[in-house]
């Protein structure tokens, strides 16, 4: 979606996501300025979300569902003798920062005192990531309107049925300390999602970046509606283990499941599938993971809960985990230094990776498909939850285009499977990977993440539709 | 929240809404968590804000701000019309609202003990007190506990008249036992998993489940569970305990009758249903002696599901959703009862917060008691397995397929519980499973389980949703698929 597409697309003037009420970061600061001056607490922090989104959402060809909200998230830490709480509010008046205060105040001194409390960092060096884009925050209602309405109208003309959303959002961050800490994020997004229904068929595909000009709603719909189109039949085939080919979508919502075990705090807790195994080989030689939030392909903001910057951190290397991620509290238990990735606090997670990257392959999707024997192909994985946390077993379905490969060639569609597949399992079985893409699911966040073709994948159950 | 709504209508209808409505709504949550002795979450979150829906040329438009000023509410409605103008680009036809008189009425969950007036160090006192306790039992790695406070208080107005005020109050706690042993992770919950239970009620709830007295035997159970045999494999008799058959309710009544979801609406998302409006009143849905409905009315219980009016200004109501077997009603709202000939809506919609859409939900979906004694129950089981608290749950986007896996379960072998079992699981298909239930256990058994985190729409929102069950007894299920 160019430029031209945008201005093409733009007849009447109507209101952007309204990013004219964004309260600027400017404004934002001299808020939190305001609450760390009205303060009485040992330490106190302020944690600022400004937003606005607008999605229209689409189904049976029309758009049944269309919106917009304006948001602000003020969020209050402070710390008495050891202790700490934190309160939100939403209302910017005196009266209600005060009031901000006053609660989490009240929340903190009504603890125990922690002996391990940190005393809150003070100013810190962020890497410098730029992820807004003016176009995308000032896309309209009718710009969202006009790509549904051309690529709904192409599906009615083939007697298929779409439903997905296009979606637009900004949002500017902020987060200020008592020991003059500060840090300043600011991101736009766009995102677009379609499912094609067509007869017994239907097909998925999703899209989403930074820069509304980078998505091209109109090649995403061709390639659901051609997967609809492709899956109008399906045959049955009996339930057992399969290679399959993993598109990155699907690999992406069921590889989001070990995100937190990289947590040092999961691994302290013994509830980490990575207890007793870091730093053993139990994955392939060509598994290779780090969480990088200064990646080009990656978003979010560069710094954790407390506002450390987040460093890069090599997860998993050829096959073997071996680092974690670390609060800075379990940095200090750990003797080590913290990465950046702690959550806000007070909580009992610790910390999380959430910009994963996965080293790719040279195996493009059409060559792992030409080189397979016998293969599925897995579009979408969907409703996936944890059934083993230890083998790290998740169940789930497939969905919205699922094909059989023998030969090389396209088999047909098949009716969808219930998998129950161990993640270590998994990563232990991968035979070749394409290029490592930008990718987006619906089960778990963004990754940079390969198309995978994984031997002896576990199908339990299969449709009877 | 008068004036704020009024000035919203009054911009709404000026622009050329034919219909609007909107909430304006003060949310105010309190979570508190312990883990191995310490505190973890500790915080309280206050928001308010307007999210307003018009119609215009036949097609909605959604806006919400928290700029609470006339000129804030008078530019978001404003905005929605203008949304609403740009969603008739993609239109195939006008939506039509089923009729619904003005209501001008308030209403308020019945609760007696304010939870937001306990102190707070009486409630964290009480989590670490059953922290403690778990945590005397050797072999427990990880002793979790949690609390979680809600009141909303809204307002509701609309073009055609309706000013209902509602304030509702919601609790829920719950502790947990993680242990870790043998290269196996074991856990038990209670009263149940995933957070524990969940009533519109207040702290009278938290003091009614003696977290305390019931800390040692989760913390035991979780031990125990290292040393207890697999779960068998095979099609045997399946008895569900009260809690896991509420999230089976859930998931596979309660989903697929979301009529937006069978019309469509939901299918990039969620998917769609099996339940097309055809099986109305023609599909067994399960045997005789199931009767399910969805009753958002105060006299089925305090329910998660349970209000004065939903967040479309239709009164609460009562829905029979399965009536001896046969499958009776679906939930609707006023844009989808007409669909299906209904002369008014279920009255079903709710949305989690002021910027969100409100849309069909669950309200308290139940599986109404039967007549058996759970001893006699169990008792009567020659072979089977009872299974007790969820630890997973999975369906397709259908609603058809489902798989459950649960913290534990007994083996029974002639009417007696034998030995403890690990990791059991369970699958089956959705109508199957509930036409081969022979046995529900009566109301001294039943409990109003609550689902604070049910997840629907784009953008996602949560909403706590009720399910009364009481356990009962299943034949030939498919045991064990999820280990095999």
């Amino acid at each position: 979606m160019n430029r031209k597409h945008i201005q093409k697309a733009r007849r009447t003037a109507g209101p952007a996501v309204a990013t004219e009420h964004l309260p600027g970061a400017a404004e934002l600061r001299r808020i939190a300025d305001r609450i760390l001056r009205l303060s009485d607490a040992d330490e106190t922090e302020v944690w600022m979300d400004a937003g606005a989104d607008a999605l229209t959402r689409f189904a049976n060809n029309t758009i049944h569902q269309n919106l917009a909200e304006k948001f602000l998230t003020i969020s209050v830490r402070t710390v008495f003798d050891g202790r700490t709480a934190r309160a939100t509010t939403n209302k910017t008046d005196e009266d209600s920062l005060r009031h901000v205060l006053a609660a989490s105040a009240a929340l903190a001194r009504s603890q125990p005192r922690n002996p391990d409390l940190l005393s809150m960092p003070g100013p810190q060096k962020y890497p410098k990531v730029s992820r807004y884009f003016e176009e995308t925050a000032a896309a309209t209602p009718h710009d969202r309107a006009c790509v549904v309405s051309g690529i709904v109208n192409q599906c009615a003309k083939a007697g298929q049925t779409a439903a997905g959303t296009f979606s637009t959002g900004a949002v500017r961050s902020i987060l200020a300390n008592s020991r003059g800490l500060f840090a300043g994020y600011q991101q736009t997004k766009a995102e677009f999602s379609i499912t094609v229904m067509g007869g017994a068929g239907s097909g998925w595909a999703k899209e989403n970046s930074p820069s509304i000009t980078e998505l091209w709603p109109e090649r995403t719909a061709a390639r659901a509606r051609a997967k609809c189109s492709a899956s109008a039949q399906a045959s049955e085939l009996p339930p057992g283990r399969y290679t399959v080919i993993l598109e990155p979508a699907a690999a992406l919502d069921l590889l989001g499941f070990l995100s937190y075990d990289f947590s040092a705090t999961a691994v302290a807790d013994q509830r980490s599938c990575f207890n007793k195994r870091l730093g053993r080989k139990i994955f392939g030689s060509n598994i290779t993971l780090w969480d990088d939030v200064c990646h080009p392909l990656q978003l979010g903001v560069p710094y954790d809960g407390e506002g450390m910057p987040r460093r890069k951190v090599p997860l998993i290397d050829r096959g073997t985990p071996r680092n974690l991620v670390y609060s800075r509290a379990a940095a200090k238990k750990a003797g080590v230094k913290p990465t950046g990735h702690g959550m806000l606090l007070p909580n009992e997670w610790g910390e999380t990776p959430v910009n994963l990257v996965f080293a790719g392959g040279k195996s493009s999707l059409e060559e792992m498909i030409a080189g397979s024997e016998r293969a599925i192909l897995v579009t979408r994985t969907w409703y996936i939850r944890e059934v083993d946390p230890y083998e790290k077993i998740v169940t789930g379905m497939t969905r919205d285009g699922t094909f059989l490969i023998e030969n090389g060639q396209f088999g047909g569609a098949i009716r969808n499977f219930r998998f129950n597949q161990s993640l270590l399992e998994l990563l232990a079985s991968v035979e070749a990977m394409g290029p490592a893409v930008r990718s987006t699911g619906e089960e778990s966040f963004d990754m940079v993440i390969p198309a995978m073709r994984v031997k002896n994948f576990r199908f339990t159950e299969v449709t009877k539709f | 929240m008068e004036s704020l709504a009024q000035w919203a209508l009054d911009t709404a209808a000026l622009r050329g809404a034919s219909y609007a409505d909107v909430r304006v709504m003060d949310i105010r949550q309190r979570d508190l968590t312990t883990k191995n002795g310490h505190v973890g979450s500790c915080s309280e979150s206050e928001s308010l804000g307007l999210g307003i829906r018009a119609i215009v040329n036949g097609s909605w438009g959604f806006a919400s701000t928290d700029r609470l000023t006339r000129k804030g509410v008078e530019s978001c409605a404003a905005e929605a019309v203008a949304i609403a103008r740009a969603s008739s680009l993609a239109k195939t036809k006008n939506v039509e609202l089923a009729p619904e008189e003005a209501h001008v009425d308030a209403w308020q969950t019945p609760f007696v003990k304010d939870p937001f007036r306990i102190s707070l160090e009486r409630q964290i006192a009480l989590l670490l007190a059953a922290d403690a306790e778990m945590r005397k039992v050797k072999g427990v790695t990880l002793a979790e506990t949690m609390m979680q406070f809600r009141r909303i208080e809204q307002f509701f107005a609309s073009t055609a008249g309706s000013r209902i005020r509602q304030m509702k109050m919601q609790s829920g706690a719950g502790i947990s036992a993680t242990t870790f042993a043998r290269n196996e992770i074991q856990k038990r919950s209670y009263p149940n998993s995933f957070g524990g239970q969940y009533t519109t009620q207040g702290y009278e709830l938290v003091e009614a489940m003696d977290l305390v007295g019931n800390a040692r035997r989760v913390a035991e159970e979780s031990v125990a569970l290292h040393a207890a045999a697999q779960c068998p494999e095979g099609e045997r008799t399946l008895i569900l305990e009260g809690s896991q058959l509420g999230l089976q309710i859930h998931e596979s009544v309660g989903h697929p009758i979301e009529l937006d979801r069978v019309l469509g609406m939901e299918a990039n998302m969620a998917g769609t249903s099996f339940l097309t409006t055809d099986q109305l009143h023609r599909l067994q849905y399960g045997s005789e002696i199931v009767n399910v409905v969805a009753d958002a009315r105060l006299e089925h219980g305090p329910g998660l599901g349970t209000f004065g009016y939903d967040d479309e200004g239709v009164p609460a109501q009562c829905i029979p959703i399965i009536t001896g077997g046969l499958f009776t009603g679906y939930l609707s709202d006023r844009e989808t009862a007409p669909v299906i000939g209904l002369e008014r809506s279920g009255g079903t919609v709710r949305c989690e917060s002021w910027n969100r859409l409100p849309m069909i939900r669950m309200t308290n979906v139940s599986l109404l008691p039967g007549t058996w004694k759970l001893d006699d129950l169990i008792a009567d089981t020659d072979d089977g397995i009872l299974m007790e608290t969820n630890r997973s749950w999975s369906i397709d986007d259908k609603r058809y397929h489902f798989q459950f896996s649960t913290e534990m379960a007994w083996e029974i072998k002639r009417g007696k519980k034998t030995r403890l079992l690990k990791n059991p699981s369970y699958s089956g298909i959705t109508t199957e499973f509930w036409n081969s239930c022979d046995a529900i256990c009566s109301r001294e058994y039943w409990t109003l389980w609550g689902t604070p985190n049910c997840g629907k729409g784009q953008p996602m929102q949560g909403m706590g949703t009720g399910h009364g069950a009481a356990p009962a007894r299943f034949r030939n299920v498919k045991i064990g698929a999820a280990f095999s």
